[in-house]
């Protein structure tokens, strides 16, 4: 089985979040960036599935040559073979069409990303892939299981979970619960160095939404404290204050 | 032109977080002067179907049978796609569930529309432009998003924007739309919902507790605060990483991301990835035993003191507030 998992390079989860040019601007300055955590457990089940040479493993980042730590990470975890489209990620439109292109002259038996980038949190690269290709597409599963072609996942719905059988090849977009994220060994680094990293250019698109600025949430106030023996007070604060009950 | 609304329902009803995308699609049908229809898939209620009215669509277009009673992502995104070239709709809304998560994208290709995913407010639109903010960087942050594009997919965000009542009943019609049989390729074989359980992305209330709690065997005591604040029940990566409590509770930067009215923290020290997924709740309330706790910091209510004594002291006056009122 051949398995295509969409990798993104996001900034840290500990990064504090600042914008420059009057906050239309991602300040990047000391922000380390990752592979983000959702592709993470895509790439480690894609491993799982092919595990003992059933099949390989590519992976596929839209990014500019800075990504380039990020794509041998996922090799050193174990990807087979790394492309980077050579392009700045512009939107999901944009990262979504380049991937389905590239999917449309190399098939595979299945196609992951994560559930969100911890950066954009759209969602949204998943469904319009599988929509490019006509192909089925479930975000946010929390199982995948896969015999003779026909995958079983479990999505997530709201105060349940729904269980779905999918012929292959289909689009998935993993969360937690699909695979434990796996950490590079020796190895595997060293091994990373020599495997394929192919850079192609991207094919030409129009787009259909920009970013033009950026908020940072309104701070809170003081805290205010109510003494551990007398939690009426709280009761008595969230009604007649902060009318929440 | 008109827009579209796509009423989600959950088992034949409709929910909270449905009548909160329908009232903010009225209002951005009247920004545009312009009419709102909504589109229902699966089988619900003449009644209900008519009750859309309420929060302001003139009209909906009823899609029932058994071949798309359930949700099926393809085929529902096919359908709402035709739904929108069918009353020349230039602007579909849908909420940001979990569901709206899988459609959202697919409907924008259908349409060439530019998608705005976990819109927070109404959109401006002004000089020609039209921009909506949504939440980035995992809550860290807002990003406003302008659309380029003729067609536009805005999904919102759950208890972003508030329920407002204000039409008559809305008038029903049949639609039957072509669907191709290649967008059934996946199947539902089974659906598991816990009916008594308040989902978290649309609960009101939230008591999430972390590993100050020491094991599953002390989550009883959140329980009954839950009960009786009608809250539903979320906890840190680690609790659910231990298996104390299921995945689909924990909240954050690589869980769930929610905005409640009220957030109530118990023994979680407020790591910034835990903030990311909650920092937009509107009140947020921290027990913990640590003064120094970092979550004391974004909160607005706080009270230092052991989690043990604290919680059954707190579910006893609200049940007792509650007795009173
Ligand atoms: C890539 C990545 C992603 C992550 N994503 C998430 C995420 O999405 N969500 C998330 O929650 N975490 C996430 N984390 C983990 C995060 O960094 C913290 O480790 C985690 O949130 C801590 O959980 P906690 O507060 O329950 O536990 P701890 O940090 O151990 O805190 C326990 C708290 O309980 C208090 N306490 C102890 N006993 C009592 C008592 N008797 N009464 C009252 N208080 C008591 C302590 O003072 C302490 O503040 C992520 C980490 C990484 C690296
Ligand atoms: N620039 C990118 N290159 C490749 N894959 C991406 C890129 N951006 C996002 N993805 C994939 O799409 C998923 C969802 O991203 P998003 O729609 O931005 O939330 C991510 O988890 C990745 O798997």
């Amino acid at each position: 089985m051949n398995v295509l998992v969409c990798i993104s390079n996001v900034p840290d989860t500990t990064a504090k979040i600042t914008f420059t040019d009057n906050n239309t601007q991602f300040n990047t300055n000391g922000v380390q960036f990752i592979l983000n955590p959702y592709d993470e457990i895509a790439l480690a089940r894609a491993i799982e599935l092919t595990d003992g040479g059933n099949g390989s493993v590519t992976v596929i980042n839209v990014g500019e040559v800075n990504t380039e730590p990020t794509i041998r990470k996922a090799l050193a975890i174990g990807a087979t073979e790394a492309v980077r489209v050579n392009a700045k990620p512009h939107d999901a439109w944009f990262v979504a069409f380049q991937i389905a292109q590239y999917i449309k002259t190399n098939p595979f038996d299945l196609i992951l990303t994560g559930r969100e980038s911890i950066d954009y949190n759209g969602s949204k690269v998943a469904g319009m892939v599988g929509e490019l290709l006509d192909l089925p597409s479930v975000s946010i599963i929390k199982k995948l299981e896969i015999n003779n072609d026909i995958a079983t996942v479990e999505r997530e719905i709201e105060g349940g979970k729904e269980i779905l059988t999918i012929p292959l090849p289909f689009v998935a977009g993993t969360a937690e619960g699909v695979a434990e994220p796996k950490i590079p060994n020796m190895r595997g680094i060293m091994s990373a160095r020599t495997k394929p990293l192919n850079v192609i250019e991207p094919v030409a698109v129009k787009t259909f939404s920009e970013v033009i600025g950026y908020e940072t949430p309104a701070p809170r106030g003081q805290v205010k404290l109510v003494p551990a023996n007398d939690p009426g007070k709280l009761v008595e604060l969230l009604h007649a204050e902060a009318r929440i009950i | 032109m008109p827009v579209l609304i796509y009423t989600e329902n959950s088992g034949g009803k409709f929910k909270k977080s449905t009548f909160e995308a329908v009232s903010y699609a009225r209002a951005i049908a009247d920004q545009n002067n312009t009419s709102l229809t909504a589109i229902s898939i699966g089988n619900v209620s003449e009644y209900e179907l008519q009750d859309l009215g309420k929060y302001g669509a003139e009209k909906v277009l009823n899609v029932s049978g058994e071949k798309l009673k359930d949700f099926v992502n393809q085929a529902y995104a096919s359908v709402i796609a035709e739904a929108a070239k069918k009353t020349g709709a230039d602007i579909v809304v849908l909420s940001n569930s979990f569901s709206g998560r899988g459609l959202a994208p697919r409907i924008g290709v259908k349409l060439q529309a530019g998608v705005i995913d976990g819109a927070v407010e109404l959109p401006e639109q002004k000089d020609g432009k039209f921009t909506a903010k949504k939440t980035a960087f995992s809550g860290k942050a807002f990003a406003i998003v302008e659309l380029t594009s003729a067609n536009k997919v805005i999904a919102l965000t759950p208890n972003a924007y508030k329920i407002v009542e204000k039409g008559p009943a809305a008038a029903v019609e049949d639609f039957s739309p072509e669907v191709n049989a290649s967008d059934f390729k996946a199947m539902i074989k089974e659906i598991v919902r816990s009916a008594d359980k308040v989902s978290l992305p649309d609960a009101e209330i939230i008591v999430s507790g972390g590993r100050g709690l020491k094991g599953p065997e002390n989550w009883g005591m959140l329980e009954e605060l839950a009960d009786v604040l009608g809250a539903a029940l979320a906890c840190s990566k680690p609790v659910s990483d231990a298996d104390w409590r299921p995945h689909s509770e924990h909240v954050g930067q690589t869980g769930i991301a929610v905005s409640p009215n009220l957030y109530i923290a118990v023994g979680i020290s407020g790591a910034i990835q835990h903030l990311a997924g909650v920092s937009s709740s509107k009140v947020i309330v921290v027990i913990n035993k640590d003064a120094e706790a970092p979550f004391f910091k974004v909160a607005d209510y706080g009270i230092v003191g052991d989690a043990f004594e604290v919680v059954p002291k707190l579910t006893a006056a609200i049940k007792e507030y509650k007795a009173l009122a």
